[in-house]
């Protein structure tokens, strides 16, 4: 579990990015949901934290493909693989992150 | 139409055959390719491909279950050498013919080579082979590059080569390389990357000659000096691979001439990608060849132009750990400034990059970004959306 930042130093439509290995980018949408996804892309080598937040989808800033944060799965080309995605919880106004079931212990 | 035939088996060919399936084409696709490999992407050749960052498997653009969909006839490692007058036979190098309905012509551009013989030693940088030949050369151990042509494939070999420990010269004929894309205060910006990844960019003087006969030795240039190279890249662009098409209707001059629909002269023949000038002007950008296969595949199946494009060019540049990103159309005149992030003393980009906006008559008519993607896609965006709004008046009827 790793703490990201306070809940109120992400508004609504903005991101940012942790640099674990590989880094993680985490969204809150204009909802108020948070996400977490793997944060380069799978296409080649952009940050998607910098991607264009629309609903639940994030659009990548160097070849715009985008995906949904909900299942990673990209839902435009050029990507074709999805990110890994991670559940994210709010505790004591704190954002964490919980590293997927496939990445192990490292953290 | 029961048949069409895509020639050209890279970025656009591709893009324009998952286009004939999606729009609902299931008639025969025969896809005709002169290199031997299934499609793969040119933008990695100069930058990760090259610096062994990322591999050949890093580079296929389409997979076994999408190819299996796509349902094509693949005729790969043949060349298209000619089409009849009406547009309906393809005619190809190793004699066969293919009889069809439809054409997609997507054959590229292939690298401008310097006129004369070559000595061994010297590359250009355009096809996976081109790459592998490039690759196997540098990893024989620190050479000295001569790099002619700082463009940016020139400018992103360059920086590739000086990251795997070779010792580099840029040659531009031009007093400032990219001046024509980026206008002379950007393209100083970018020039400066240069020297702080090491490499030595000599400009103002162009090549009079190569030395060495059976491998190269070195560079004369045309100011009088001799640059010792064991080995020497040619960046100097691109032709349009048009010659296939002599003997044809349709015209060609600088890439196939097609109208704002990627429609030529014959209706039952589109054109996409770097081998287009759609109307009027040839962009040689990954970006145009994805999103004019849409246009120019509805066009076709509908049997004329029935929906036009001129969506905002956009291309990104990677060199020295910097990323380049440009929209819009940059002319001379336009004035530009730095509205995010900074220049450093040195006339770089400063450590968090920087925005900057071209302006001509009072709007935004391109931005460049280097290493600001999140505020460039921002100002990208805005730009779109501006010539989206302006495209649509001008094609509102005028008032009575
Ligand atoms: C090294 C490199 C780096 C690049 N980097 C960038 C970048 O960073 N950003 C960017 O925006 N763009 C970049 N580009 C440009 C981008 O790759 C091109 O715009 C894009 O590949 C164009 O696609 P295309 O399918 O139109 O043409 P091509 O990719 O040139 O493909 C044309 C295909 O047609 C085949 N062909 C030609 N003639 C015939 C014939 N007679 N019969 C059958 N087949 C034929 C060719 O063999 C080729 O495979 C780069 C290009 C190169 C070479
Ligand atoms: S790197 Fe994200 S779409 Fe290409």
């Amino acid at each position: 579990m790793i703490p990201v930042c306070r809940l109120e130093d992400l508004p609504a439509g903005e991101s940012v990015r942790i640099a674990t290995t590989p880094p993680i980018a985490v969204f809150r949408t204009e909802d108020g949901e948070l996400y977490a996804i793997d944060d380069t892309c799978t296409h080649q080598d952009a940050s998607l934290s910098e991607g264009w937040l629309e609903g639940c989808l994030v659009e990548c800033p160097l070849h715009a493909a985008s995906f949904d944060l909900r299942t990673g799965e990209p839902t435009c080309l050029p990507a074709r693989r999805p990110v890994r995605t991670h559940r994210v919880t709010v505790e004591d106004g704190v954002v964490h992150v919980h590293l997927g079931a496939e990445e192990g212990t490292a953290a | 139409m029961r048949t069409v035939t895509i020639v050209g088996a890279s970025l656009a060919g591709l893009h324009a055959a998952r286009e004939l399936r999606a729009q609902g084409f299931d008639g025969r696709l025969v896809i005709v390719g002169e290199e031997p490999h299934h499609p793969y992407d040119r933008p990695p050749l100069s930058k990760d491909f090259l610096t062994g960052r990322a591999d050949e498997s890093r580079l296929a653009l389409t997979d076994a279950d999408e190819t299996a969909g796509l349902d094509a006839e693949w005729l790969l490692g043949v060349r298209a050498r000619g089409l009849d007058t009406r547009g309906r036979t393809v005619v190809l190098d190793d004699g066969r013919t293919v009889s069809t309905d439809g054409v997609v012509i997507a054959t590229g551009a292939a690298a401008r080579r310097l006129p004369g013989d070559s000595p061994a030693g010297i590359h250009t940088l355009r096809t996976l082979d081109d790459a592998r030949a490039l690759r196997a050369d540098l990893s024989r151990g620190p050479r000295r590059v001569v790099v002619i042509g700082g463009g940016f494939i020139g400018a992103e070999t360059a920086s590739s080569c000086a990251r795997l420990g070779h010792e580099v010269t840029v040659v531009e004929a031009a007093p400032l390389p990219l001046v024509p894309q980026l206008g002379a205060p950007m393209a100083a910006v970018c020039a400066a990357l240069h020297r702080r990844g090491g490499v030595e960019l000599v400009t103002g003087t162009g090549v009079a000659g190569l030395r060495g006969t059976t491998a190269v030795t070195g560079v004369d240039l045309t100011d009088g000096r001799a640059l010792p190279a064991d080995l020497v890249i040619v960046g100097i662009g691109a032709v349009p691979n048009t010659a296939w098409l002599a003997g044809s209707t349709l015209a060609l001059h600088d890439g196939v001439l097609c109208d704002d629909g990627c429609v030529t002269a014959l209706p039952q023949v589109v054109a996409v990608g770097d081998v287009a000038r759609v109307g009027g002007a040839r962009t040689e950008h990954w970006t145009s060849a994805t999103e004019q296969p849409r246009v120019a595949v509805t066009n076709l199946l509908a049997g004329h132009t029935r929906t036009t494009a001129r969506p905002l060019p956009y291309f990104w540049s990677d060199q020295y750990d910097s990323r380049i990103q440009f929209a819009g159309r940059y002319r001379e005149g336009d004035t530009v400034q730095v509205t995010e992030g900074e220049i450093t003393d040195d006339g770089a980009p400063g450590e968090s990059g920087f925005l900057a906006r071209y302006e001509r008559d009072g709007r935004t008519v391109a931005v460049l970004g280097v290493d600001r993607p999140r505020a460039f896609m921002r100002a990208r965006r805005e730009l779109q959306r501006a010539e989206g709004e302006r495209g649509e008046r001008a094609a509102a009827p005028a008032a009575l």
